[in-house]
């Protein structure tokens, strides 16, 4: 086999091959790039970035950033448990629902699975919009300031329960069947059944889920006001941003003389702690990922 | 109902979570027919009929916000579908697994970060002081340019930082196409002494076309809809001097409610997307039910 294929090679597979590594090898550089820089400049003295600007290499190799936001660790540590807890608890109670919706919905012997599943995907169609959810999470649900309003609108969503109804429906219905004979309860099949058996599935929605709660900021930019002690880790990074008096703040709080405090690399400082555990757990769960959006892409 | 009974109560919480966080906002857009009044509440504030609409179209924001969501997703799904679909053929070709792995691995990173360090990257880029790009243009001897300030670049910048995110992560799906074909047929064009490109060209493209529409078909549907964590963190909160290029329905409508407190204003927009969006999606669908029936929605 390998044999053939090499004697076959002509020129125009070579040329095919040679574009294709180099733009290949050059977009993906493009997408790590960014990342190096943010790191680098991280890494990079104040007074070199001020003179010279970012770079991809640091000029003055300086760790006094890092040293500013971990000298009052509290912040950055309570930002990082409330990201954790909200992402655990939606993860868990979101996968949950999604899975057991989606089992209940591709059974053929349930008799509203189609009114039901129009009711979740209609929503994708039609919304009340902005304001009218920004009223109803802040004056009906009175969740202003409490961490339930991020937890909450990210629970469900009806790509993930289509997606998990496609994946449970490849499970065969006899196993439903034959459970339901020895007298097993539908909650009973689904609990002790359905789920051990779709591993791959919990995984792949699970982690959509977690991705996306530990990436929110919308929702915490919304409703959470800024004299909150701790907030999610990316409306924490959001301020470290956006705002140089959030900055002075908090370093003032570490006894930092202002003028000292390095404005810029304190950003990128914030950013690589706020980002790096995703990115190195990243690789691994990659696969999981692309698992999930060919399931995805099968429609259900 | 009896029989079914537990499978109903096991879709309880979903019926539940989703009567409380889309449908119960629903009502609300009556706001756009109100000048709300805070004290009074929404049922109660007085009403002005269309007048909001009115408005909205006098001002040319109606207009603008449309223009500018629509462009931007054309783009969007234009640009970014012919790359993932070039992205995806390429990486067919290759014969290193290695190299495969590794590329695909670190292209498909841009999409796995939040929308706020999107934001730190481009600032790195394109700061007027320090960012990468003006200290490449001063070592060439060119001049520096203002990129926040100057509105005619931007739509080059959220294209290409759209693409950056997003081609890793959607070329996979035409990469899974590629690789459902039938090896054999390409051997037996091989045999018959196509070259790589007739192979691409005659075998590969038109077998992804079907892919490439349905896709097609189904982002049509959300050609309204803004990618608002983009566009927010990209150009920022108060940044008045791009709104020309950049504004989005989705920050208009957002701008409405956190800084100019004009909710009946934000609600007119929202119903204005929503309706249109709809009616879109009821078109997008009517077309794949003649192109693939069995890949409409419904």
């Amino acid at each position: 086999m390998e044999n053939t294929a090499r004697r076959n090679i002509d020129f125009s597979t070579i040329i095919v091959r040679i574009i294709g590594y180099g733009f290949i090898g050059l977009f993906a550089l493009c997408c790590l790039l960014p990342f190096v820089l943010i790191v680098s400049s991280s890494l990079s003295s104040e007074k070199a970035i001020m003179e010279s600007g970012f770079a991809l290499w640091p000029k003055e190799f300086s760790t006094f950033a890092y040293e500013i936001v971990f000298r009052n660790p509290k912040l950055v540590i309570g930002s990082y448990m409330v990201t954790m807890g909200i992402t655990i608890v939606g993860t868990a109670l979101g996968l949950f629902i999604v899975a057991m919706t989606g089992y209940a919905l591709q059974r053929s012997d349930f008799l509203y699975r189609n009114k039901i599943s129009f009711y979740i995907y209609f929503t994708t169609l039609f919304s009340g919009g902005l304001v009218p959810f920004y009223l109803l999470v802040t004056q009906y649900l009175d969740l202003k300031d409490n961490y339930l309003a991020v937890l909450l609108p990210g629970l469900l969503s009806p790509f993930l329960i289509i997606m998990m109804k496609a994946f449970t429906k490849s499970i065969p219905y006899e196993i439903t069947e034959s459970a339901k004979m020895d007298g097993a309860g539908d909650f009973t099949i689904f609990l002790r059944l359905i789920l051990p058996m779709s591993t791959p599935a919990l995984a792949t929605i699970g982690l959509f889920i977690a991705l996306g709660y530990w990436n929110e900021w919308y929702n915490s930019m919304l409703f959470l006001s800024p004299n909150m002690d701790y907030r999610p880790l990316q409306l924490f990074l959001y301020n470290v941003i956006t705002s140089a008096d959030f900055i002075r703040n908090s370093a003032a709080a570490s006894n930092v003389a202002p003028q000292e405090i390095p404005l810029e690399t304190m950003k990128m400082a914030t950013a690589v702690v706020a980002t790096g555990p995703v990115i190195l757990f990243y690789p691994f769960i990659q696969k999981y990922f692309i698992q999930g959006i060919t399931i995805g892409a099968v429609k259900g | 109902m009896w029989k079914n009974r537990t499978l109903l109560l096991m879709c309880m919480p979903a019926i539940i979570f989703f009567a409380i966080f889309a449908y119960l906002p629903m009502p609300g857009l009556y706001l756009a027919f109100v000048n709300y009044d805070y004290s009074l509440g929404i049922f109660d504030s007085a009403f002005v009929g269309l007048d909001n609409f009115r408005f909205l179209v006098m001002t040319g924001d109606l207009w603008k916000l449309t223009f500018n969501t629509i462009a931007y997703n054309l783009a969007f799904i234009v640009l970014g579908n012919f790359l993932q679909i070039a992205v995806a053929i390429m990486l067919n070709e290759l014969t290193s697994k290695w190299f495969k792995k590794v590329s695909q691995t670190i292209m498909f990173l841009p999409h796995f970060i939040s929308a706020v360090l999107i934001g730190l990257l481009a600032y790195n880029i394109l700061s007027y002081d320090y960012g990468v790009l003006n200290s490449f243009l001063k070592m060439i001897g060119m001049d520096p340019v203002q990129t926040y300030s100057n509105p005619a670049i931007w739509p080059y910048i959220i294209v290409i930082t759209f693409l950056w995110q997003s081609t890793g992560y959607g070329s996979i799906v035409y990469f899974a196409a590629i690789m459902g074909l039938d090896k054999s047929i390409l051997e037996a064009a091989e045999i018959d002494g196509a070259n790589a490109f007739q192979r691409i060209r005659h075998i590969i493209i038109p077998w992804l076309k079907p892919t490439f529409i349905i896709l097609l078909l189904f982002s049509l549907g959300g050609v309204l809809k803004g990618n608002f964590g983009l566009f927010y963190n990209l150009v920022g909160a108060n940044n008045t001097m791009l709104y020309p290029t950049t504004d989005i329905i989705e920050t208009y409508v957002f701008r409405t409610l956190m800084t100019n407190f004009n909710f009946s204003l934000g609600s007119a927009v929202s119903l204005y997307q929503s309706v249109f969006g709809f009616l879109i999606v009821i078109i997008a669908n009517w077309i794949v039910k003649k192109v693939s029936p069995e890949n409409s929605l419904f």
